[in-house]
């Protein structure tokens, strides 16, 4: 469904993302793992059309959508859900969640509830600095959810917010590929990646290894935990 | 037969413009509808007095709410000017009197300006433990052709309540020369907000002053704008602590979305009692990025992200 091919993007001299390669399969859960500053939020970005790479391409559904802009790739049913998201002063959840396309109050209702958040209480307020961390993660993961995307990009839902909102989270993660979508769960967590299919493992800005989700994180924990780069063009050891 | 003709002109303009028109009609509702300098309709409710004196220039209000009144309906206030040019002066004087509560929404109508100047000046006192919130929301037409000239002294007393809007979103400004100045009495609490969306050549200059004079008073001066084309801006939200345990602060937010915008802003916060607090911020800058990509990545155009954005911001 998504294929990225040899992506490359060097920023003030330095590969970012180098040569990356892998593929986001329909209504699958992909986990992409890494330590932080391996290229996975520019990825992200790269996936959404924040930015363009210089080299490689990304291809959905056999369409080559290298160099489309942010909106055609939305309306083709990608979107990506930010580590940090934005606030919007003035506009309420309600109308936050409707954005993407018109929705009855029963299906607000319903993705409200899907991320333990209760209409009455939330649907009127404000998405500002009024909602803490984890209410703002939950009310963008409902957002993702209302747009139906073909393909969610995460980029770590499960960071900085607290112990109530995380099993919300997760369970959004999941009703979303119940409903059909395929999410690319970005993460340094290796809990949050427990509810992918397929986790693949990245280091300075490639894939280094892809496979089920237990295996992969064991041999995360093994390679990775006291990070030696390994995905580096000089690493010959993997 | 004039009048009638100038209240039927003015009710369709109103309703065009958004307002209410049931309220207008329903006698168990305040209400006072004047077009240019003269009265058309007024109809007073229990625990209010309107007084109004026509002068060749303008019209003197004395708008009374009586102690302890506390007022079921919002009372609507309609002004406007229909013709192209014209000059409405209104002289208003409002006095809420001790534990009184009551809501008073405004709506200004110059749908057809070319040339017509709206000038307020108002005197308001707010007894002790009254509450007084002010909404006005202005409509006007394209050709940006009004001057409004707002100008409020405020005295709030002793645990009274002051809460202003004022909303010129809709149509050319024209030029806005907004100033409202409010003195805040002990345990007062208070709060100043002016919205508008500036477009083609409009002229907006706003004035936002709060004195927090009595001990516990609070106080928010606060402005939401957002400027497009060629227009131009000045935000001057002030607070004064001058006495213990006062809580002020500014908040000014320009959206700059135009090549010929200006947009200033000139916070100042003052405090000459070591208890006091007062604390600002202002930000002027071109729609956040991240909103906008937001919105985009939802499948949004660009143009439809940032009204979504702008409509936000002036709610």
């Amino acid at each position: 469904m998504l294929e990225i091919r040899s992506l490359k993007l060097t920023l003030n001299g330095k590969p970012v993302i180098d040569g990356l390669d892998f593929k986001v399969k329909e209504g699958k859960i992909h986990g992409l793992l890494g330590v932080n500053g391996t290229g996975k939020s520019t990825l992200a970005n790269l996936i959404m059309g924040i930015s363009y790479p210089d080299e490689g391409s990304i291809v959905f559904e056999g369409q080559d959508i290298t160099r489309y802009a942010i909106t055609e790739r939305a309306r083709m049913g990608i979107t990506l859900a930010w580590q940090e998201p934005a606030r919007f002063e003035g506009l309420s959840v309600g109308e936050y969640l409707s954005v993407s396309r018109d929705l009855d109050s029963t299906e607000i209702d319903n993705y409200l509830w899907v991320v333990g958040l209760p209409p009455a209480e939330y649907l009127n307020r404000a998405v500002d600095a009024s909602l803490s961390g984890g209410e703002r993660k939950r009310v963008e993961l409902a957002s993702v959810m209302a747009m139906k995307p073909k393909v969610a990009i995460l980029d770590e839902p499960d960071s900085g917010i607290d112990v109530i909102s995380l099993p919300h989270i997760m369970n959004g993660i999941t009703e979303m590929s119940k409903q059909g979508s395929a999410v690319l769960l970005i993460t340094h967590s290796q809990e949050a990646v427990t509810v992918a299919g397929e986790l693949s493992i990245m280091c300075a800005g490639r894939v280094i290894n892809s496979g089920p989700p237990r295996e992969m994180c064991q041999w995360f924990k093994n390679n990775c935990s006291a990070c030696n780069h390994i995905g580096e063009p000089s690493y010959q050891g993997a | 037969m004039i009048v009638v003709r100038e209240h039927e002109a003015m009710l369709k303009a109103y309703g065009k413009a958004g307002g209410n028109l049931r309220a207008l009609r329903n006698k168990e509702v305040g209400n006072l509808v004047i077009h240019g300098n003269e009265v058309v309709s007024a109809n007073e409710v229990e625990g209010i007095r309107i007084e109004i004196q026509e002068r060749g220039a303008g019209v003197n209000i004395h708008f009374l709410v009586e102690e302890g009144a506390k007022i079921k309906y919002p009372v609507h206030l309609c002004f406007g000017v229909l013709p192209k040019e014209g000059l409405q002066e209104i002289i208003l004087r409002v006095e809420a009197q001790a534990d009184s509560e009551v809501t008073v929404v405004a709506h200004c109508i110059f749908p057809n300006a070319v040339d017509v100047v709206h000038k307020m000046d108002a005197d308001i006192r707010i007894g002790d433990n009254a509450k007084f919130c002010y909404q006005e929301t202005h409509y006007h037409g394209e050709l940006g052709g009004v001057k409004v000239i707002p100008k409020a002294r405020i005295r709030v007393g002793k645990k009274g309540v002051w809460q202003s809007a004022f909303t010129l979103i809709e149509g050319c400004v024209g030029m806005l020369d907004y100033d409202f100045e409010l003195f805040g009495d002990e345990k007062s609490v208070s709060e100043l907000l002016v919205k508008a969306f500036g477009k083609k050549e409009d002229e907006i200059d706003v004035v936002e002053k709060i004195h927090l004079d009595g001990r516990e008073a609070r106080g928010l001066a606060k402005s939401r704008l957002v400027l497009n084309d060629n227009a131009k801006a000045m935000v001057r939200g002030e607070t004064y602590g001058n006495a213990p345990f006062t809580r002020g602060h500014v908040d000014c937010l320009e959206i700059v979305n135009g090549e010929g915008v200006i947009a200033r802003a000139i916070p100042l916060v003052y405090v000459n009692d070591r208890q006091a607090k007062v604390t600002h911020e202002a930000a002027i800058g071109s729609i956040d990025n991240k909103q906008l990509r937001t919105l985009m990545a939802r499948g949004l155009s660009e143009e439809k992200a940032i009204d979504v954005i702008v409509k936000g911001i002036l709610r």
